[in-house]
């Protein structure tokens, strides 16, 4: 049951924009881009109602709805007809889709772009057409249902009046910033005027995605539809059809005068207003946020500063300082490195949201988990989520009461968020069975154990697995760095063993690293990606080797970690380093979260496997942490000292003792602060490129995935291959020999590093 | 000698069960003459009534089952409580049920049940609801620590447990108005049921007042002879429903909706109203009916339970409970002479019989080839229902039953049918056959 608990979410509550911009960057599948099919109004539509004009908005080449060149040529026609026509005195905007309203601008559309100018433009052109919106003699209402995100919330908040359904799939955002961009068609000068600056900062900084009922309390619409069951059509269908009716019946309000457009304002919104009329508050917040910001992305993030400019631009200086502000901001951010690696990343984690394997020909209806410490239960958690009947098995009473308390916690959580509800939680643990023996596992079409480390124990539970299983039950192993292959020895059938490495906290952490041996089937393959998918999982699929592909680029970077501590320098300034760099969370920290033991028995293990590569700090060094009780988080001392309710945390001053025990000497020469942040990437980094060498890694896209979702490698950095490519394989390679001199193998660059080093024009990512 | 009019749905080897009585309080809205009672006075009305108007020996009652649905704590057996204050014989036991608004069609069938298989003769069966009081209990931290204190022994313990006590103790816990599996009030699902299937906000007023209008000429005209007075200690007998009001359209369409605001359609007029009041019937084999010398009203026949989708369906029992009775009968709607709906709200009648008339409903939802067909208004609640004549919940059910055996009697038909639907997305009916004049 060993975890390798890399970490966003383990920070605590702060929140923490690079933290959130991940959380959410994966909530963001909505937005996709589409091939432009030029043709005569393919993708918007209207009717006249009356004297109501219903804008049908549909994308025929895709399954969502994004702002293209062609749909904004299409609605600015449309929107021409319209304000033309004296019989039309008002109009609804509206999709067709299903689970969209308008999902973005298209992100192809700003790729394309050569330059910072080419964006400037395309927003400008943006603002001009929203603009024209906002001042419409004729009333435009929005009706929203699904996703109403980017360049689509930045349309409905133009509009006159926004209605919304209460879809859970309906959703506001401007998640722009994930992206490292910014909302570039007006948003950033309407959102604060509409909800307030502390409201606007939140949404256009975090991106994160807001339900319609949050938004009618906030402001940004002004009614709420249900939506309808089953009647004399789809339910999909009639609640689209009925959203239709009230915004026709709220368009003709506006125009009669019966539905006032400004709202009666509440007596804390005055309150708010009146204080945000004083320069010296509005600063204040600036420089609050500001602050805030710098501290979270330690200036890594250029978008977040740029929208706080831009915001500041506006409401300062005016609108059109405030519009020029954006539209040049946006050009340069669309430029910037950071954002391609973002863009990289959404593009990369929605390709890890397919199953490349094709329909497994039997789906996993049944799956029972064997070992309910914090893995087992975090797996069950996410699967009775999903509707999977789950069978949760331990050795012991008192580790599944623990387990399955842990499993109720996780939904009891949701509760008190209500994200679902009570009576939705209770349904939920009604598909999860808590158990001690084997009874009923001949119904189980999976079973995934995550029991203890330990290739005996492996073996046995395997063996009593498959005596109780039907032959085409599957078994996968959540296991950090056994060799699935060594598992599998102990089969009698091969090919339908697969390695499942889940990351803790499984309910947080959205990666599933799926490990298949020469023996697996591709049906075993596809039905485990199918689990994870329905899981909520981004999955990497990789080749069997010690440490898969994550714990093996952790393992190296881990072992430089401690020589640097073993060098003099203190945990506190090794963290600093690390997290100055982009890591979420810092090396040393993030020993103690994998817990000690566990750094200490995978670098035994690995350095066995790989030799004098993965060396570098003493692994007595852990040991001896290990013998005195310093096991990390979970043993309240590590590199730290952690004390239950205290966020702050100190450094275990008995770690100084053993320190000095094995302190080493730093070489000046490659001791520098960039140096020490170099001498962990780079181990990192060309261990991901040697996956990738030795075909244990199937492409550069999924390294890119496994290594940021999974480990956190920087997500401004966009991953160790677009790492690579940003920075120059030369130069990586320059600064990798430098260490070389001084420490020897363990910095030789790998030959396809080399390859790229040789030649520039050889790119991981096109 | 006895001959059924046409074919019979009488089983052979099954006794025929008939309804030998069937009476109810006046139905008045809540907090009007009744607001000073407690539900088990209502309930002893009706028992009482129905032994008064069958001259039915006490000591021949082999079982009383009663339904209810907002329990008073104090009577949590109300039918027991009521059976004894209204003088029925302490030998003969009684017992409780609960089924949302088809509560004492529960009670029905479970009568029904105990006939047919030969476990009784007679069994008395009702229902009350009592809206003019309710539980509201103490919140959940207040009943811990009175609790609490009642188990503290020791002066200073139960001072530091009143210490304890603060504002938030005294909160008031209301009774559930919500469905407890989707928090959503009923009529609010109502209200979405409407819109799903097109009902428009005209349409569901024009139903309310014809239901309206009907009750009350059923009341001038004398037919709702199912009623007993019902003396109020220390204020007049009522012997009269309270709540039938015809009113105008134009009045009615100036109502605000009550629940989905402010685009909804349905309002306090085209909903049924909280309401008081109690229900019985007699319900006994056939040959011993005919042997004491009682001439039954009808044959009680086949019926059938059903549940579905609370959330999206909460509503729709009808739609799928009609289709499967009539099949378990070989009937077709054609057969059917008189139809009593419970009338929840206009706009949940009127989707299932819109849900009934479409092919897309039965094919997509119900899993059937075709449509059932929707019932001809001419046959359907002609004296009013539960919009007009009120809605006291568990008392409804005997209410539907006792006025369609009336209603054969009166139009001369054969086949009557009810259909009510039920809080949980619950449902019900049940086929009622004249007995030979």
């Amino acid at each position: 049951m060993v975890v390798i608990q890399a970490l966003f979410a383990i920070t605590g509550d702060t929140c923490c924009y690079t933290v959130s911009l991940y959380s959410v960057l994966l909530n963001m599948s909505e937005i996709t881009w589409n091939f432009n099919v030029y043709s005569a109004r393919t993708h918007v539509n209207y009717e006249i109602k009356g004297d109501v004009a219903v804008i049908r908005i549909n994308d025929p080449t895709s399954k969502v709805n994004t702002l293209s060149v062609h749909m904004q040529k299409e609605m600015t026609e449309i929107m021409d007809e319209i304000w033309a026509n004296n019989a039309i005195t008002s109009a609804v905007l509206i999709s067709s889709k299903p689970g969209c309203f308008i999902a973005g601008a298209d992100i192809n559309m700003i790729q394309a772009c050569k330059s910072t100018e080419e964006v400037t433009n395309l927003s400008q052109e943006g603002q001009k057409m929203f603009e024209k919106i906002e001042k419409s003699p004729k009333p435009v209402i929005a009706a929203i249902n699904g996703s109403c995100l980017g360049g689509g919330l930045e349309l409905a908040i133009a509009c006159q009046y926004r209605v919304a359904t209460k879809n859970k799939k309906t959703v506001l955002g401007t998640p722009e910033v994930l992206l490292g961009l910014l909302p570039g068609a007006g948003g950033t000068q309407r959102l604060p005027k509409m909800i307030g600056l502390p409201g606007a900062f939140d949404m256009m900084l975090t991106g994160r995605n807001i339900r319609s009922d949050k938004a009618k309390k906030m402001g940004l619409v002004h009614q709420l539809v249900d939506t309808l069951g089953p009647g004399l059509k789809s339910p999909e269908e009639r609640t689209i059809e009925y959203l239709e009716e009230i915004a026709v019946d709220c368009a003709r309000g506006i125009v009669n005068k019966k539905i006032p457009l400004a709202k009666e304002k509440s007596m804390m919104q005055k309150i708010q207003d009146y204080i945000m009329s004083y320069p010296f508050v509005r600063n204040q917040i600036y420089s609050t946020v500001q602050k805030k910001v710098m501290k979270q992305t330690k200036g890594l993030y250029p978008a977040p500063l740029k929208i706080i400019e831009c915001v500041k631009a506006g409401m300062e200086q005016g609108l059109d300082a405030g519009y020029l502000a954006e539209s040049q901001n946006f050009g340069k951010l669309a430029m910037t490195s950071e954002s391609r690696a973002l863009i990289g990343l959404y593009h990369g984690q929605v390709a890890c949201k397919k199953n490349r394997f094709g329909v497994p020909k039997k789906d996993v209806k049944t799956l029972a988990i064997l070992g309910a410490g914090l893995m087992g239960a975090g797996i069950a958690q996410v699967s009775v989520d999903k509707g999977i009947n789950t069978i949760l098995k331990d050795t012991t009473l008192e580790g599944l009461n623990r387990g399955q308390q842990q499993v109720y916690k996780g939904l009891n959580d949701k509760t008190k968020k209500k994200s679902i509800t009570s009576f939705e939680r209770d349904s939920t643990l009604s598909s999860l069975t808590g158990q001690l023996d084997y009874s009923g596992f001949q119904k189980a079409d999976m079973v995934i154990e995550a029991v203890f480390e330990d290739i005996a124990i492996k073996h046995k539970v395997l063996r009593e697995v498959e005596a109780v299983t039907s032959p085409e039950c599957i078994f996968a192993s959540n296991t950090s760095a056994l060799p699935i292959k060594d598992i599998a020895a102990a089969s009698t059938r091969p090919e339908k063993v697969v390695g499942m490495h889940y990351f803790s906290p499984v309910d947080k952490m959205q990666l599933l690293e799926i490990i298949t041996t020469d023996k697996t089937s591709k049906d075993t393959t596809a039905s485990a990606v199918a689990v994870g998918l329905k899981q909520g999982k981004i999955i990497i699929v990789v080749g069997d080797g010690p440490g898969f592909y994550t714990t093996r680029c952790l393992a190296p970077m881990l072992a430089e970690a401690v020589r640097v501590l073993q060098e003099g320098v203190d945990p506190k300034k090794l963290d600093s380093l690390t997290t100055g760099f982009g890591f979420p969370v810092g090396a040393a920290t993030l020993a103690d979260e994998v817990g000690i033991d566990v750094a200490a028995h995978v670098a035994e293990d690995l350095g066995k496997a790989f030799g004098s590569r993965f060396g570098g700090g003493d692994p007595e060094l852990l040991k001896t942490m290990v013998e005195k009780g310093f096991k990390g988080r979970k043993s309240g001392k590590g590199c730290y000292l952690y004390q239950p309710g205290l966020k702050h945390k100190d450094v275990n001053p008995e770690l100084e003792e053993i320190l000095e025990l094995y302190k080493m000497t730093p070489n000046p020469a490659v001791s520098s602060d960039s140096d020490v942040q170099y001498r962990l990437v780079s181990r990192f980094v060309n261990e991901a490129v040697l996956c990738l060498q030795e075909g244990i890694l199937a492409n550069p896209v999924e390294g890119d995935i496994g290594a940021v979702f999974g480990l956190g490698f920087p997500p401004c950095l966009g991953g160790p291959f677009r790492f690579v490519d940003t920075f120059g394989a030369d130069k990586l390679v320059e600064k990798m020999r430098r260490f070389e001199e001084v420490y020897g193998n363990q910095f030789t660059p790998c030959s396809l590093l080399l390859d790229h080093a040789k030649d520039p024009s050889k790119k991981f990512h096109k | 000698a006895l001959k059924p009019l046409g074919k019979t749905l009488s089983k052979p080897g099954v006794r025929n069960v008939v309804l030998v009585e069937g009476v109810r309080t006046p139905f008045l809205q809540a907090g009007t003459t009744y607001a000073d009672l407690m539900a088990h006075d209502l309930a002893r009305g009706a028992l009482q009534g129905l032994l008064n108007r069958t001259a039915f020996p006490k000591e021949a009652v082999d079982y009383i089952v009663y339904g209810t649905v907002i329990q008073e704590v104090k009577t949590s057996n109300v039918a027991r409580e009521a059976a004894l204050g209204a003088g029925f014989s302490d030998k003969t036991p009684a017992h409780t049920v609960t089924m949302a608004c088809i509560s004492s069609n529960q009670a029905m069938t479970t009568a029904v049940g105990l006939v047919a298989s030969g476990q009784c003769d007679a069994v008395v069966a009702g229902g009350v609801e009592f809206m003019s009081d309710v539980p509201i209990r103490h919140s959940r931290k207040m009943r811990k620590m009175m609790l609490s204190l009642n188990r503290a022994r020791t002066l200073g313990a139960r001072l530091s447990l009143l210490g304890s006590l603060r504002l938030s103790h005294l909160v008031p816990e209301l009774p559930a108005v919500s469905e407890f599996s989707t928090a959503e009030m009923m009529g609010h699902s109502a209200d979405r049921l409407a819109a799903a299937f097109g009902i428009s906000r005209l349409d569901q007023d024009e139903f309310a007042l014809r239901s309206h209008v009907l009750a009350k000429k059923a009341q001038d005209e004398g037919l709702l002879t199912d009623i007993v007075d019902f003396k109020v200690p220390g204020k007049d007998i009522v012997s009269k429903d309270n709540g039938i009001r015809p009113s105008t359209m134009e009045q009615m369409s100036k109502l605000k909706p009550a629940f989905i605001k402010p685009h909804g359609t349905v309002t306090a007029a085209n909903s049924s109203y909280l309401t008081d009041g109690a229900s019985a019937v007699l319900i006994m084999s056939e040959e011993k009916a005919l042997a004491m010398g009682y001439k039954p009203k009808a044959y009680l026949r086949d019926f059938v339970y059903v549940s579905q989708d609370p959330k999206d369906q909460l509503l729709l029992g009808p739609t799928y409970a009609i289709p499967k009775v009539l099949e378990r009968s070989g009937l077709t709607l054609a057969d059917i002479d008189a139809f009593e709906f419970h009338e929840a709200f206009a706009g949940q009648v009127l989707a299932n019989l819109t849900a009934m008339e479409s092919d897309w409903f039965a094919q997509n939802c119900m899993g059937r080839k075709a449509k059932v067909g929707a019932p001809p208004m001419e046959k359907f609640n002609l004296w009013g229902g539960s919009l007009s004549l009120g809605h006291p919940f568990a008392a409804t059910g005997c209410r539907l039953v006792t006025m369609v055996a009336h209603r054969l009697k009166k139009e001369g038909g054969q086949y009557g049918l009810v259909a009510a639907c039920a809080a949980g997305g619950q449902g019900h009916a049940m086929l009622v056959e004249a007995c030979p004049q």
